[in-house]
C-alpha cells in the first residue's frame, strides 16, 4: 500500500515536466495566432492579446483583420500559395513514383550494374546538398531552366535517400513469391510494379510523399536561387520578403507566416501516424 | 522464354530510367562539374577563367571564412549539446510506463518540425525583438529581465540555438522514443532485480541498446547544423547580421556565389564544407565505435 502514493508522486513530477515542455512548445504558436490579429502598436503593450475592459479582460475591439487584408491586397500572397501548392504536390507525386520504381528495381530485380547503382545511391545520400548549389545553378543556366518551375521540380525528382528508403521497404515488404506468381500469370514487369509492388509499398509511399511535400513547401534556398519573377515565388520566399529592413510590420509578418504554416500543420494532424513512422523508418533499420 | 534469347533484362532499366536520367543530369553531372568549377573564377554563370588552387587558398586565408567556421561550430556545439540531452530526457519521460496522453504529447513536441526554417526565422525574428518580442516581455514580467536585451544585435548565436531548439527538439525526441520503445524490458527488469539504481540502469542497460539510434541522431544533428543558412539569412534580411555575427559557412558560400557571382569560389567553399563534414562523420563513427567496444569489454 505504501508503494502506490510514491508512484503517484513521481508520476506527477513527470507530468509537470512534460506539461512544461508542451507549454514552451505551444507558446510561440499561441503568440503567432494572437499576433496575427493585433495592431502594430499593441505589440509594445501586450504580450498576447491587448488587455482591456472586454470579456476575460481582453480588449477585443483592438483586434483587427487588417494584417490579413494588407497581406491579400499588397503582397500577391494568394499567387504564392498556389505556387507552393503546385510545386509541392507535383514534386511529391512524381518523386515518389520515380524513387519507388528505382528502389523496387534495385531490391527485386537481378541485373548487371545493380550493385554499382546501389553503391552510388548510398554514397549520394551523404553528399551535402549545399555542394551542388553553385554547379547546379550554372547547369540550370546552361539548360535555360532558370526562373522556371521545371528548374525547381525536375532536379528534385531523384533524391538518393528516397531510392534508398524504397529499396529497404521493397526488400522487406514485397514477397518474391507474389512477384513470381504475377509473372506466371502473364503480368508484364511494369504491371508487376504498379499492381503488385505499389499497393504493398503504400505506407512508405504515403510517408515519403508527405515528407517531400513538406520539404518542398518549406524549401527556401532553391527557389531563392532559381526563381526571379515575383509571380513565381512560393510562400517561403515571398513571406521572407515581408521582413522589412528599417520598419518592421510585425502583424503583417506574423499573418503571412501563419497563413504559410497552418496548411501543413492541418495536413500533419490528419496524417500524423503515417508521417512519423515514415520519418523514422529509414533510420531505425540498418 | 525463348531459348538463346539474350540474358539482358530490360525491365529493371525501364523502372530505373527516370531516376537515372534525373539523377545523372541534376546530381552526378553538377557534382563532377563542381570539381572543375572550384578551380575557376567565374563572373556570373556564363564567364569564367581557370585559376587553379587559388580559390581554395583564398578561402583558407579569408578571415571572414574562419569567422563563419567559428560561428557554425558554435551553433553546432550549442545545438548538439543542449538539444540532444533534452530530447533524450523528454523521450525517457514519455516512455515511462503508465503515462497517459503519450500520442498527444508526441504530436505537440513534434509540431514545430513541420514549420519550415524560413517560417521559424519569421516567428523568432519577431519573438526576439527588443521591446515588442515575446522573450524579453515574458522574462521581464517573470524575473525583471531587461526589455531592451539585444538578442538580434549582440546575442545572435544564442538566439539561433534557441530557435533551432524549438524547431528540432521534438524531431530528435521521436527518434529517441522509438529507440527506447525497442529497449528489451526483460533486461531492464533483470537489472532492477539485481539492485541497479536508476543511473546504473540508464548507463549500463539502456544506453548500450539505444546507441545505434543515438549515434545516428548525433550525426544527423551535426550534419544538419553545419549547413545552417536560412535561419540567420531570413532573420537578418539577407545579410549576416550585425558585425557578421550570424555568418555561417553556407551563408558565406551563398554570398560569394550568388551575391558576388563567383560560382567557382562558392564551389571551393562547398568542397571544403563537404570534406569537413566527412571528417566529422568519420570521427563521430570512430568515437561511437570505440565507446561501444568499451562497453562490451
Amino acid at each position: 500500500m505504501s508503494e502506490a502514493p510514491k508512484h503517484d508522486r513521481t508520476h506527477w513530477g513527470v507530468y509537470m515536466l512534460l506539461l512544461l515542455g508542451a507549454a514552451l512548445t505551444l507558446v510561440p504558436f499561441l503568440w503567432l495566432v494572437c499576433g496575427a490579429f493585433k495592431r502594430n502598436e499593441d505589440f509594445f503593450t501586450s504580450t498576447f492579446l491587448p488587455r482591456g475592459e472586454g470579456f476575460l479582460g481582453i480588449a477585443w475591439s483592438k483586434l483587427t483583420l487588417d494584417n490579413f487584408r494588407t497581406l491579400l491586397d499588397s503582397s500577391g500572397i494568394l499567387r504564392s500559395m498556389l505556387n507552393s501548392v503546385f510545386l509541392s504536390s507535383v514534386t511529391a507525386v512524381l518523386a515518389t513514383l520515380v524513387c519507388a520504381a528505382a528502389g523496387f528495381a534495385l531490391a527485386k530485380h537481378e541485373f548487371r550494374g545493380r550493385r554499382l547503382i546501389t553503391a552510388i545511391v548510398l554514397v549520394a545520400v551523404i553528399v551535402p546538398p549545399t555542394l551542388l548549389l553553385a554547379p547546379g545553378y550554372q547547369l540550370l543556366f546552361k539548360l535555360d531552366m532558370l526562373n522556371s518551375f521545371s528548374g525547381l521540380v525536375i532536379p528534385a525528382l531523384a533524391p538518393a535517400f528516397g531510392v534508398y528508403l524504397f529499396r529497404q521497404a521493397a526488400s522487406s515488404s514485397v514477397p518474391n513469391e507474389l512477384i513470381e506468381a504475377a509473372r506466371i500469370d502473364g503480368c508484364g514487369e511494369l504491371r508487376v510494379f504498379f499492381t503488385v509492388a505499389m499497393p504493398l509499398l503504400r505506407p512508405m509511399a504515403g510517408a515519403f510523399m508527405l515528407i517531400t511535400f513538406l520539404g518542398v513547401w518549406n524549401n527556401f534556398i532553391n527557389p531563392q536561387i532559381v526563381l526571379q519573377s515575383e509571380s513565381k515565388l512560393p510562400l517561403a520566399v515571398a513571406v521572407s520578403q515581408l521582413r522589412g529592413v528599417y520598419y518592421q510590420d510585425y502583424g503583417l509578418q506574423i499573418a503571412g507566416t501563419l497563413a504559410s504554416v497552418v496548411p501543413v500543420l492541418a495536413l500533419f494532424l490528419l496524417l500524423q501516424r503515417e508521417f512519423i513512422s515514415g520519418l523514422t523508418s529509414g533510420a531505425v533499420k540498418e | 522464354m525463348k531459348r538463346g534469347a539474350p540474358k539482358f533484362n530490360v525491365a529493371p532499366w525501364v523502372l530505373l530510367a527516370p531516376f537515372l536520367v534525373c539523377f545523372g543530369v541534376f546530381f552526378a553531372v553538377p557534382l563532377v562539374q563542381s570539381v572543375g568549377l572550384s578551380m575557376r573564377q567565374t563572373f556570373g554563370p556564363a564567364h569564367s577563367e581557370f585559376v587553379g588552387a587559388a580559390n581554395y587558398r583564398n578561402v583558407l586565408i579569408d578571415p571572414l571564412f574562419w569567422k563563419a567556421v567559428r560561428n557554425t561550430i558554435a551553433f553546432t556545439a550549442g545545438s548538439v549539446l543542449i538539444q540532444l540531452p533534452l530530447a533524450l530526457l523528454l523521450a525517457m519521460l514519455l516512455n515511462r510506463p503508465g503515462i497517459r496522453g503519450r500520442a498527444i504529447f508526441r504530436a505537440i513536441f513534434f509540431a514545430p518540425v513541420l514549420v519550415g526554417v524560413v517560417f521559424v526565422a519569421m516567428i523568432f525574428g519577431v519573438i526576439f525583438e527588443k521591446r515588442t518580442g515575446l522573450v524579453n516581455q515574458a522574462l521581464h514580467s517573470m524575473i525583471g529581465w531587461d526589455l531592451d536585451f539585444p538578442w538580434l544585435q549582440m546575442y545572435v548565436m544564442p538566439a539561433l540555438i534557441i530557435a533551432s531548439l524549438w524547431q528540432y527538439l521534438g524531431f530528435n525526441m521521436v527518434y529517441f522514443l522509438g529507440a527506447l520503445q525497442n529497449v528489451r524490458k526483460e533486461l531492464v527488469e533483470a537489472s532492477t532485480l539485481d539492485g541497479a539504481g536508476p543511473w546504473q540502469r540508464f548507463r549500463h542497460v539502456i544506453v548500450p541498446q539505444i546507441r545505434p539510434v543515438a549515434s545516428f541522431v548525433v550525426l544527423l544533428s551535426i550534419v544538419g547544423s553545419f549547413q545552417i543558412f536560412e535561419l540567420p539569412y531570413v532573420l537578418f534580411n539577407g545579410t549576416a547580421g550585425p558585425d557578421n555575427r550570424g555568418l555561417t559557412v553556407v551563408m558565406y558560400l551563398y554570398q560569394m556565389g550568388f551575391d558576388q557571382g563567383d560560382l567557382g569560389y562558392a564551389s571551393a567553399v562547398g568542397w571544403l564544407l563537404a570534406v569537413l563534414l566527412m571528417v566529422f562523420a568519420l570521427f563521430q563513427r570512430r568515437l561511437a565505435g570505440e565507446s561501444k567496444q568499451g562497453v562490451r569489454a
